[in-house]
This record gives structure tokens, C-alpha cells and sequence, in this order.
């Protein structure tokens, strides 16, 4: 376990900034206490400080998790994100696609968001934009990147994907041996 | 006639009792005993009925007989009294144990020692005390007060075909001291033959006589080492010519520690990635541009003067 470089942590927040903008400051400063991100087997955990103490005490060989994992670092050193930082990210996500009943399953098996299953998206989404899909029922389920913005949406074909598949709830069960 | 069946009786009846005795054990086959070791080893067949019926009671009997034995052969031995205890000399024991630890490794013979075995030379001991003629006493052949001290020397004689200003003496300990340094990098030569690694420290691996010519790559990071140790660290070094940058010269790792809270460099680099890319939704500019523009020409067509005046009216107006 260790703070991330400087490095790192631009790496980190230019991509979460895709999802939540600079709602990243909010993730830092808190006014609940104090929290972190550490890297710990190259897997980078959003942790209070307190926790972070206690698990300091483990040796790391026996960690296997503390906090929240956000995702991890590719060994080309890119960042990806984990479905565990969704609770995090959800609240301050700044463009949103909500995906309709009939299409939340397909979701949730790892499928991209095509146009006959969007319900609803926040306007004025850029093309290749990181966005938060959500049920109808304002349920988070996963993140996504805009495959067309807003206004191309409005035009396209039903078939055509209108957002990227990154990672869904669905995770939980499908990689449940390898998200921490 | 009689008499003697009395006696033969009496005998028997003495044996009887000498095996009613508690200490006395019967065998089938005799214990194989190992005083040395206070071992007894049974070799005699496994009752099998009685130990189903007791198990506990059958090896407790069987234990305690074969201890038995083991302590009646202990008491024949000669036994003598100290201190209320009684003690008995053991003999040497007869089982062979095995070794714990591995035998040690006879030490690899030194360049010296395989030169002498090829060469057949022999180590002849000599004394350590020698007769001084100048003295008229026996001294010793080295060392602290030896015979034939030739550093005690208050005068030198200069070689015929030398510098008559040099210095005899210093150059005595000079040559002293050079053979000490070569006897010193033998001995550190023959460690690292015997260990069969590289020797650490690269300088070391460039003496000649290795065995192996340097590789490149070692000539190279030896030329390195060189040149950085000056008092300056290198700095000063100049260029030679056809010198090549220093390859993997190797980035330390350094991490902040642990329990460091790094919020306020956190918000640095965030502010830093907002400073730098100005974020401008295009969409969302150009959008507004043709809102203003149409609400500008719907005003123009309104207000007439006032209005802010579209380009192609301004065009008009300069032709």
C-alpha cells in the first residue's frame, strides 16, 4: 500500500473527470473526514484515513481489500475503471443515459446501450463522453461512454450504439472472483 | 539319595522365586540394548489378541516390562554414590546416529595451492626461531624483534645505475607496502573464485587475469564507475570523444510515506488539469452562437436601428 505518484494521480483524475468533472474535488475534500486514494497491487482504493491506519498494520501479502476500490492500473499504466467505484461516482455523475426496462438486462450482461433501448440522456452530451447509465427507476448501473452526443442521437438508426460498454453491476456476479 | 533331591527342590524353588521377583522379565527373543543410548529395541512378535482386548493395558505392560530390562542392564553396571544420588558410568554408545547438518565442504584449493600441487612443491615447515649472528642470540624468523631486521637499516646503498636524489628508504616501504596491497588482492581474488559469483563492486571484476575478457557491457559500466568517482562526483567530467550516454542508469523509486495526507497536492493537480484545457463544450458553444444569432435577426427584423445588425446587412450597408 502506498499514495500514488504524481503521476498516477493525474492519470486517475483525468479519467474519473469524464465521469464527474471537477466533482473530483468533492471526493477529496470532504466534510465528513478525511479520505485517500491508495495504490495497493496496483489497484487504487478510495479509503478514510482511519481505515487506512488499520489496514496498514497488514502485511501485504494478506491485504486483499480496504476501502473502495476505484480500478486499476494497466501494466501500459492506463486506468480503469472498477464497477466498485460506481456508489462514489453515481451521485456526482454529470451526463447520464437512462436505459428502458427492456434493455436493462441486455446491460447488464455486458452489452453496449443501443438506440432502441435508450430512455432518456442528458443534454448536450458530447460524442465520447463518460457517462453513468441508470434504470428508469434512477438506479445506477453501470458506466458507459457516449458512442454519439445528444443531438446524433436524435437522428440515428435503432440499432446503432449510443453508448459504450465499461463496466455494469452485472460484474458483481460475472467477476466476482476478481473485483475487490 | 534323598539329599540330593532336597537340593535339587531347594534350587528350583530358589529359581521359582528369583522369577517371581518383580524386576524379572521373560522374553522370547532377547532386547536388542543400546546402554550407550539408553535404547531397547523389541524385536519379539506383536501379541495381537491381547492388544485388541486392552489396548492401554497391554502396551502400558509392555512398555513397562521393556524398560524393565533396559533398568536391570543399567544396574549391573558399576554404580557409585554422589551426593544421595546414584550414578552409573555409561558405556559408549553402539548405534550410529545420523549427522544433523551436512558434511562441510572441503575449501577449493587457492591459485597458489594448485600452482604448488602442478609444480610439486612442498611446504616445508620451518622453525620459528632463528640464530642472529649479529646478536648472538636465537630470534624469531618474522615478526615483532626478528633476526636480520632489514628495516631497522640506519643506512641504504644506492644502486649503481639509479637516481642518486631518490629516496632508498621510502622507496623500500613503498615496495612494502605494494607487495602487502597484491598478497591483500590475491587473497580477496581467491574469495571470489570460491564463491563463484561476481564479485561486487565492477572495478574489482576489471583486474586482469579473471579468466574471462570483460564483456562490453561491463566496460562500460566500469568506465561509468570511473568517471563518477572523483570528489565532485563526475560533474566535471568532459566528454571523451565517441562516448555514449549512460544506458539504464536506473530511476530510484521514491514514494511519499504512507500516512501522508496529500489532499492539498491533490488539489493542485486538479486545479492544474482545469488551468491547463479550458473544458468548452462545443456543442453546447455552438448552440447558443446560432440561438443568438437567430434572436439577433428576429430583433434586427424587429427594432430595425437598434438591433444588433447581422453580417449580411452590415455587407450591404458598405456596398
Amino acid at each position: 500500500m502506498r499514495p500514488l505518484t504524481e503521476e498516477e494521480t493525474k492519470i486517475l483524475f483525468e479519467k474519473l473527470a469524464k465521469y464527474i468533472g471537477e466533482n473530483i474535488k468533492l471526493l477529496i475534500d470532504r466534510p465528513d473526514g478525511t479520505y485517500c486514494f491508495r495504490l495497493h497491487k496496483e489497484r487504487v482504493y478510495y479509503v478514510a484515513e482511519d481505515i487506512m491506519r488499520r489496514a496498514a498494520n497488514v502485511c501485504r501479502e494478506n491485504l486483499i481489500s480496504f476501502g473502495v476500490c476505484f480500478g486499476k492500473f494497466t501494466k501500459t499504466r492506463k486506468f480503469r475503471l472498477h464497477i466498485t467505484a460506481l456508489d462514489y461516482l453515481a451521485p456526482y455523475a454529470k451526463f447520464k443515459i437512462w436505459v428502458k426496462p427492456s434493455a436493462e438486462q441486455s446491460f447488464l450482461y455486458g452489452n453496449h446501450v443501443m438506440k432502441s433501448g435508450l430512455g432518456r440522456i442528458t443534454d448536450n452530451t458530447p460524442k465520447y463522453q463518460g457517462v453513468v447509465v441508470y434504470s428508469m427507476a434512477d438506479v445506477p448501473l453501470g458506466f458507459g461512454v457516449a458512442a454519439k452526443s445528444t443531438s446524433e442521437c436524435r437522428k440515428t438508426d435503432p440499432m446503432s450504439i449510443i453508448s459504450f460498454h465499461q463496466a455494469d453491476v452485472g460484474e458483481y456476479l460475472r467477476n466476482e472472483d476478481s473485483l475487490t | 539319595m534323598a539329599v540330593k533331591a532336597a537340593a535339587i527342590i531347594e534350587n528350583l524353588r530358589n529359581e521359582e522365586q528369583e522369577k517371581l521377583k518383580s524386576t524379572f522379565v521373560e522374553k522370547g527373543i532377547d532386547l536388542d540394548l543400546d546402554i550407550g543410548n539408553l535404547l531397547a529395541s523389541d524385536s519379539n512378535p506383536f501379541d495381537i489378541n491381547s492388544f485388541r482386548s486392552g489396548k492401554d493395558a497391554f502396551l502400558k505392560s509392555l512398555a513397562r516390562d521393556n524398560a524393565q530390562v533396559l533398568f536391570n542392564e543399567i544396574w549391573k553396571l558399576p554404580v557409585e554414590r554422589i551426593q544421595d544420588s546414584v550414578i552409573a558410568k555409561l558405556p559408549s554408545p553402539e548405534t550410529t546416529l545420523p549427522r544433523e547438518k551436512p558434511i562441510p565442504k572441503l575449501r577449493p584449493p587457492t591459485k597458489w595451492e594448485e600452482y604448488a600441487k602442478l609444480k610439486g612443491i612442498k611446504n616445508r615447515k620451518k622453525g620459528r626461531m632463528v640464530w642472529d649472528d649479529a646478536s648472538k642470540s636465537w630470534k624469531p624468523r618474522w615478526g615483532y624483534q626478528r633476526a636480520k631486521d632489514d628495516t631497522k637499516e640506519w643506512v641504504l646503498e644506492v644502486p649503481k645505475n639509479a637516481d642518486p636524489n631518490e629516496d632508498q628508504f621510502a622507496k623500500k616501504m613503498k615496495e612494502k607496502k605494494e607487495r602487502v596491497a597484491k598478497n591483500e588482492l590475491h587473497r580477496l581474488r581467491n574469495i571470489a573464485r570460491r564463491s563463484g559469483k561476481k564479485v561486487p563492486g565492477v572495478g574489482a571484476t576489471m583486474t586482469a587475469g579473471n579468466g574471462k575478457n570483460p564483456t562490453p557491457t561491463e566496460l562500460e559500466s566500469t568506465f561509468h564507475l570511473a568517471k563518477k568517482s572523483t570528489a565532485s562526483l563526475g560533474r566535471f567530467e568532459g566528454l571523451l570523444k565517441n562516448e555514449k550516454p549512460q544506458k539504464n542508469r536506473g530511476k530510484k523509486r521514491k514514494f511519499q510515506p504512507l500516512m501522508t495526507s496529500e489532499k492539498d497536492q491533490q488539489l493542485k493537480i486538479l486545479g492544474q488539469m482545469y488551468k491547463k484545457a479550458p473544458q468548452v463544450n462545443v456543442e453546447k458553444a455552438a448552440k447558443r452562437e446560432i440561438r443568438q444569432s437567430q434572436s439577433g435577426n428576429v430583433k434586427a427584423k424587429k427594432g430595425g436601428k437598434k438591433g444588433g445588425k447581422s453580417k449580411v446587412s452590415k455587407r450591404k450597408e458598405k456596398r
